[in-house]
């Protein structure tokens, strides 16, 4: 069952780099992408019955939060997938791409799939960061794919600070690993997560704190948490659309989710007071600059990317509290953030497409203009600022009680500051983006390959902001793995 | 190999790799730098071989075959590549000059031998207790990559923070086991290549590989 979730958009590269360009072949991505989602809901239920599956003679390993990740995974990947065929449609119709770039585009988006894959289904924590690090080296040439000088400014930035940062991520790693030799029993399994779970009470505490600092900051560097952040906003606003929706919606969270695992073992090797002031530390700061930094944006793409600074603080705060409660509404925003943040990096692209322009100034009265597509930007907004129905006030919700409920008050007070003076930002520019006098009218083109597709991930936040049917019992077995 | 013959080429190896990084902040011209960045892979293959000898491990023996050939030979001709089709090949304008450089690599190698404090009482054998220098390099490479405007030093800071790790996974492990090893190597390989795909495509679109001509992204 693992190696089928990793051989579906391995095949899928595999055959797209082969075969000359078609367009069946875009569909045959999303075609891929849908599978993989399949799985996931069949391993998730899977795991849910039994216990943890494992695979490729013990490299590979799903429980619960390996299975929402796929899902995780799967969903955004189907939405971005429907998108890229029409972004390659575009481009090649604009003669900006070849046939030649098109096929290396649908084979580097599958690799990025797999990759993400496999860091969510790696057993052993090595094997999790040559993942993370692979998704690095695959996502460059998606960011610098359109061939602009802006472009490759941001795709230089990327792969230099990202890999400094993963670079960090394996001395801590290193040094973990060097704790789980000197503890008892110890050996060949050294790496193995659940071994280090189960003895992390005899890990050396000087040298886990030291090694987990180094891992916040290093895979901190990938979910684009301050003081790292730098390279995400001018990355997600140079990628084509659909890689900003991948890389904004689930690279980011992946990368969260190894801290995620690492945390377990230094709050069982230090107790949980020094993870949790670490991370409450870097999601503080995260907060702050992207209220100061979205209030001055003039880009729409760049608005989203610091939108995303904004929801990996929340995410890493909601982590540092750490129970259950918390937990599950963590993985619950990671899912519903993905949605909608893809759902707007997708409408950014097409609205991109047809204005030409990304600056926030030159797009007025989108809402009269083009209802179909600024109707679709303005229901994101209205997610991503946490207005129910949608799952992402349900989540924050959740994460702020518990906050309050492990004594993180203060914390959670301040972040809520944040997030007043960022729903006034970006209320502000929304504003500017979707209301105004109508100006010169011109037909609405939204063709319903774009629209089906966003429409149906705002329902689906929707869907499961009010309803705890199915993710419920996923939701609380995952966050049992990774909660006290 | 006898112990002490052992410990002194495993701290000679582990300073020079140390060394090479200070060498790459003082010297300006491009070629250079980059020659001491192949001098300092075959160092890092130089402390694998030994500890591979002293450990009787051959994985770790065929590991250091296998960094000599990346890092001391494939990498720097990679980006020899590079500075050879750049007119002018100097860090002429570095953002701290040399002197005050050299200044600051001396404080971060005491910061190294004070963090690492807790690694060096973990594992006090000979390998261990040279821990500091990687993470000293590792930092010297970050101050590099920090202050440095040339796209070809960027890569050479980024190569030297990974040699710096390469160094520590050595020395406290003896090295990670091997499919990450091979994984983080083949990682780092493709890392490079891709960095050179993107200095080719620089020169091409600006002209040359200063990367204060790229600056249109910011806030």
């Amino acid at each position: 069952m693992l190696v089928a979730i990793l051989a579906i958009p391995l095949a899928c590269a595999l055959l797209s780099g082969l075969v000359p360009w078609r367009p069946w072949i875009g569909w045959a991505g999303t075609v891929s992408l849908a599978g993989v989602l399949g799985c996931g809901i069949a391993l998730a239920s899977g795991v849910l019955h039994a216990r943890a599956a494992s695979g490729l003679d013990g490299v590979l390993r799903a429980d619960a939060l390996s299975a929402f990740m796929v899902i995780v995974i799967g969903v955004i990947g189907v939405l971005a997938a429907c998108q890229g065929v029409r972004y390659l449609d575009a481009e090649i119709t604009a003669g900006r791409c070849t046939r030649r770039h098109a096929s290396l585009y649908a084979v580097l988006v599958q690799g990025f799939v797999t990759t993400m894959l496999l860091a969510v289904l790696a057993a052993n924590l090595g094997v999790l960061w040559v993942a993370v690090e692979a998704t690095t080296v695959v996502t460059t040439f998606l960011v610098g794919h359109r061939g602009a000088r802006t472009s490759l400014e941001a795709s230089w930035k990327y792969i230099v600070i990202c890999s400094v940062g993963i670079a960090l991520a394996f001395l801590g790693t290193v040094l973990v690993y060097l704790t789980a030799l000197h503890a008892p029993g110890h050996g060949f399994h050294a790496l193995d997560w659940t071994s280090l779970v189960a003895q992390s009470r005899h890990l050396d505490p000087g040298v886990m704190r030291l090694a987990f600092a180094l891992l916040v900051l290093g895979y901190g560097t990938k979910v684009g948490l301050a003081p790292m952040h730098s390279w995400l906003p001018d990355a997600h606003s140079q990628a084509p659309a659909p890689v900003s929706a991948l890389m904004s919606g689930v690279l980011l969270t992946v990368a969260f989710y190894a801290i995620l695992r690492f945390k377990v073992i230094a709050d069982g090797a230090l107790g949980p007071l020094f993870p949790r002031t670490l991370l409450v530390i870097v999601s503080l700061l995260s907060l702050g600059i992207a209220a100061s930094l979205l209030l001055s944006q003039r880009d729409y793409k760049r608005m989203l990317a610091y939108h995303s600074v904004e929801h990996m603080g929340l995410i890493a705060l909601g982590a540092a509290a750490g129970s259950t409660l918390a937990i599950a509404a963590v993985l619950l925003h990671i899912l519903g953030h993905g949605i909608a943040k893809g759902v707007l990096f997708l409408a950014s692209g097409e609205i991109l497409l047809v204005e030409g322009t990304s600056e926030i100034e030159h797009v007025p009265a989108l809402l009269s203009r083009r209802p179909i597509l600024g109707g679709i930007f303005a229901f994101g907004l209205v997610a991503l600022l946490g207005f129910p129905p949608f799952s992402l006030f349900v989540s924050e919700l959740n994460m702020l009680r518990a906050e309050f409920q492990v004594g993180l008050g203060w914390a959670a007070a301040a972040s809520l500051v944040c997030m007043a003076v960022i729903f006034a930002a970006v209320m502000s520019h929304g504003r500017h983006l979707l209301l105004g006098p109508k100006g010169t009218a011109a037909p609405d083109i939204t063709p319903a390959l774009v629209a089906v597709p966003l429409v149906g991930g705002l329902l689906l936040c929707a869907f499961i902001g009010v309803s705890a049917w199915p993710l419920g019992p996923l939701l609380h077995a995952a966050a049992k793995v990774v909660s006290p | 190999m006898t112990s002490s013959v052992y410990a002194s080429t495993l701290g000679l190896s582990a300073a020079l790799v140390l060394l090479c990084a200070v060498v790459t902040l003082w010297r300006r011209s491009l070629g250079a730098i980059v020659k001491v960045l192949a001098v300092q892979g075959a160092a890092l293959a130089c402390v694998a071989l030994a500890i591979g000898f002293h450990e009787h491990d051959v994985g770790l023996e065929v590991i250091a075959v296998l960094v000599l050939g990346a890092k001391g030979v494939v990498v720097p001709t990679l980006i020899t590549r590079v500075v050879r089709h750049d007119p002018t090949s100097r860090e002429s304008q570095p953002l701290v000059n040399v002197p005050a450089s050299l200044v600051a690599a001396g404080a971060l190698v005491f910061l190294s031998f004070a963090v690492t404090r807790p690694v060096t009482a973990l594992e006090p054998t000979t390998a261990g207790r040279l821990i500091p220098f990687g993470m000293a390099a590792m930092l010297v490479g970050f101050f590099a990559l920090a202050t440095r405007r040339k796209a070809v030093s960027q890569i050479v800071g980024l190569l030297l923070v990974d040699n710096g790790v390469a160094l520590v996974a050595f020395l406290a492990t003896a090295g990670v086991p091997v499919i990450v090893e091979l994984g983080a190597s083949l990682d780092v390989l493709l890392a490079v290549v891709v960095l050179r795909v993107l200095a080719t495509q620089m020169r091409a679109h600006v002209g040359s590989l200063d990367l204060d001509q790229l600056a249109e992204l910011h806030d």
